[in-house]
């Protein structure tokens, strides 16, 4: 996609761009030759007196060949485009590189919440991050998410890392990102959750590992006072191991 | 069938309820479609001006709050889709055009016919009825994905979602019997001497839509009656936590929601592949190939559906499967138009107001077309599901389909419906003010798609990257587009009503066309023919060389022509 529109702030995120411009290239210019035929053929066979029309079944070979030939280009068009595509989505969906850190993510009308494992590494331990609306990541780090909803399905999306995964109650989907520009980019909800749908926004900010540290210093109670629906951290807990069950 | 023919006019509530006239029952379905279609675009109208000028009072609206906005878009698709394609696409058309096209007097199942009307008048009045329940109506989108739809504790509209649900499972029963008239007629019912490759396009292709309907519509009956019982008994077959799985629904919705797309797609290619053909005043280029490509598209429909839910939690390696299925369904699709593109060459094309449609149709329809290949490659999808990549693409498909195919359509059968003509100077100002317009709403679309914006969201203040003004003007200009489309539907429905009394007389066959339904007086009387048709030839015969007319009707026989063949 173009930069100017949404930064790309992910590792994957060139990869998804350009099988973009690659099926733009190709269909753009199917697109452009079908158009550009339709209004030729309009003008140059419009209606005059004293033309009549020519008596075409569509089974003489010379002209069957007008519809063979793209047709074969097309199906060559769609290899190239399926190649690309299963392998960029392999990359993405499917492998996943060995884990810096991990978060678990976790849905629910309507915020997003998120819980880092801390110091210790083990998830469910008084170190334990927890955040509601903004996580706190690394720049070039490799993070594993363990995506869960404690409610409806929700859809855990981050434009700029072209990242996208929705969030099942009763399932623990995992994935990856390794985000490589420090700034602060928006998490949205793209999946119709309910009343609250619009407000599930949140804010992914990736940092410098000293920004990181300092930001963990400053925040000692990481459930910040200024969030919105801070959920009782073991009501917390017990929901998360529910969900986990 | 004389006595048939000789019954007396029924008062009009008779007529317009208990009616089994084949064309009585299309009417019923035009009108009732045409009435929802403006209630789905009015309800457009509540969204769109709420996303293009946010948080300002919409007139006849009011503040579009989160729970409106929801059930605005939720309506709009469901009405769009359920209410508007599929009534005025196959069951209008349909129900008007096969026994005519056909060459038989009515449906196969008259009274099957009537009780498919009164069936899908019940899902109307269940769905406008859900409006004024408590808690308002469904907003849960119209995918309505569980756990959200089958709880009122998380979708807030208890009610609502019970009658929605209820209101789409009677439509279904609707057009299943619909469906079994339909193919029956045009199977059974046809005219002495119309082999299968007589028939015409659109004939062939409301059938294919029903074959297809009929047989992806099951698992999603079975599928909403199980979310109708996780709704209102607590049963728990969505619901995780008593052994259910949300994906299931997702799975039977799809499984009938994407060969659903070609339901509605192939009943409109047929309109196009008509109008071109007249106007054009060409055979249909490879009549046989159109078939087959329309029957390719129809089984690949079947085995794409998961495109839907690349994201949706499945195992990723289903993903490619799909991927390489839906970009598979590009080539007959591609085949098709192609074919339709090569019927203009060496004709002579005239550009009456039905023609600007159909053209306008496969011009349209090709963006959406290929927009689509973005949306099946799985690695673009990450990116583009759910965002208005998605919205633009599906609405370059679905106008096309049930807006512009079917003015297409109503503009080219009016003589034969009303036995009037509809004006040409207003129909020609109908077609740029619509067309226009409705590129301006979407090509911005597919950029704030790019950019990022997700669907359903009803203001993006919340979000940092959304809520640059520049996008914001990209949804103006949008929204102040579709204020323009929808002004401009005044002057078709001035047109239309006007012409009843004011058009001129159409005549038997006004476009000089070469299929049965323009043998007859316009509009047809009870029982269609006088004298039942014999079919000599193929529905396309234009520009034979050797005769004094430029086409040849397909009830002349051969020895009617040998008279007037040019020294």
């Amino acid at each position: 996609m173009w930069e100017r529109y949404i930064t790309a702030a992910s590792t994957y995120a060139h990869s998804i761009d350009h099988l973009f411009f690659l099926i733009a290239a190709m269909v753009g210019f199917w697109l452009i030759l079908a158009e550009g035929m339709i209004f030729w053929l309009v003008f140059k066979f419009r209606a005059r007196d004293g033309r009549p029309t020519q008596y075409i079944t569509g089974d003489e070979p010379h002209l069957k060949r007008w519809i063979s030939i793209p047709h074969t280009l097309i199906i060559l068009c769609d290899v190239v485009i399926i190649a690309w595509a299963i392998t960029v989505w392999y990359n993405i969906k499917q492998v996943m590189p060995p884990a810096d850190a991990t978060v678990r993510v976790i849905g629910q009308q309507w915020a997003w919440s998120f819980q880092q494992p801390g110091p210790d590494g083990v998830f469910d331990t008084p170190d334990d991050i927890r955040t509601v609306g903004d996580l706190h990541v690394v720049v070039d780090t490799t993070y594993h998410f363990d995506l869960m909803s404690r409610d409806v399905v929700h859809s855990f999306a981050v434009p700029a890392f072209r990242l996208k995964q929705d969030a099942l109650p009763g399932r623990v989907i995992t994935g990856w990102f390794r985000p490589n520009r420090v700034g602060t980019y928006d998490i949205q909800c793209t999946q119709m959750c309910g009343l609250g749908h619009a407000l599930m926004a949140g804010r992914i900010i990736v940092e410098t590992p000293q920004q990181h540290t300092a930001w963990l210093m400053r925040d000692s109670a990481p459930v910040a006072a200024s969030e919105p629906t801070p959920q009782p951290t073991a009501a917390n807990r017990s929901m998360v191991a529910e969900v986990l069950r | 069938m004389s006595t048939y023919m000789e019954h007396a006019e029924p008062g009009v509530l008779k007529k317009y309820l208990w009616s089994t006239d084949h064309k009585v029952i299309a009417m019923q379905y035009l009108f009732t479609g045409m009435a929802m279609a403006l209630l789905g675009g009015f309800f457009a109208y509540g969204f769109r001006m709420q996303l293009g000028f946010p948080d300002h009072s919409v007139p006849g609206l009011g503040l579009i709050t989160p729970g409106k906005y929801n059930a605005l878009v939720t309506m709009h698709g469901s009405i769009m889709i359920f209410w508007v394609a599929m009534p005025v696409l196959i069951a209008a058309f349909g129900n008007f055009l096969i026994p005519l096209m056909v060459g038989c007097d009515d449906m196969a199942f008259p009274r099957i016919n009537r009780l498919s009307y009164q069936i899908f008048l019940l899902s109307v009045l269940v769905l406008l009825a859900s409006f004024f329940v408590k808690g308002g109506p469904f907003g849960g989108a119209w995918t309505a994905y569980p756990p959200l739809s089958a709880s009122g504790a998380y979708n807030l509209t208890p009610a609502g979602a019970v009658m929605w649900l209820l209101a789409v499972a009677l439509e279904f029963v609707a057009f299943l019997l619909g469906g079994i008239n339909f193919t029956v007629t045009a199977m059974n019912s046809r005219a002495p001497g119309m082999k299968m490759y007589d028939i015409p396009i659109l004939v062939w292709m409301i059938v294919l839509a029903n074959v297809i309907f009929m047989a992806s519509v099951g698992p999603l009956i079975a599928g909403a009656i199980m979310l109708l019982f996780d709704q209102t008994m607590a049963t728990g077959f969505y619901d995780p936590t008593r052994g259910g799985d949300p994906l299931l629904w997702q799975h039977l919705f799809w499984f009938f929601g994407h060969p659903e797309v070609y339901v509605v797609l192939l009943p409109a290619m047929g309109i196009v592949a008509e109008i071109i053909a007249v106007f054009a005043r060409k055979k249909i280029f490879g009549y046989k190939t159109v078939l087959y490509t329309a029957w390719a598209v129809g089984f690949l429909s079947f085995v794409v559906w998961a495109h839907h839910q690349f994201v949706a939690g499945i195992d990723p390696r289903m993903a490619n499967i799909f991927s390489i299925t839906t970009l598979l369904i590009s080539i007959p699709i591609a085949e098709m138009v192609f074919l339709y593109i090569a019927t203009l060459y060496g004709g002579s094309i005239h550009l009456d107001t039905p023609m600007l449609w159909a053209l306008g149709f496969v011009v349209e329809f090709l963006i959406g077309g290929v927009t689509g290949i973005f949306l099946g490659s799985s690695g673009t999808d990450i990116y583009l599901h759910d965002t208005y990549f998605l919205i633009a693409h599906f609405h370059y498909t679905f106008v096309p389909i049930a807006i512009i195919a079917t003015f297409a359509g109503i503009t080219f059968w009016y003589p034969k419906m009303f036995g009037r003509m509809l004006n040409e100077t207003l129909g020609k100002i109908h077609f740029w003010g619509t067309i226009i317009p409705f590129n301006v709403i979407f090509i911005p679309l597919f950029i704030t798609g790019i950019a990022g914006d997700q669907r359903r969201v009803y203001n993006y203040a919340l979000f940092a990257e959304q809520s640059r003004p520049e996008l914001q003007h990209l949804r103006t200009v949008s929204t102040i587009a579709l204020l323009f489309m929808l002004a401009f539907q005044l002057v078709f429905l001035f047109n239309f009503f006007w012409s009843f009394r004011h058009g001129r007389e159409a005549g038997a066959n006004p476009w000089r066309s070469a299929t049965l339904e323009w043998t007859v007086p316009s509009p047809p009387p009870h029982g269609n023919f006088a004298e039942m048709p014999t079919v000599y030839r193929g529905p396309y015969e234009y520009g034979l060389p050797g005769h004094a007319e430029d086409f040849v009707p397909q009830n002349v026989p051969d020895s009617a022509l040998a008279g007037e063949v040019k020294a």
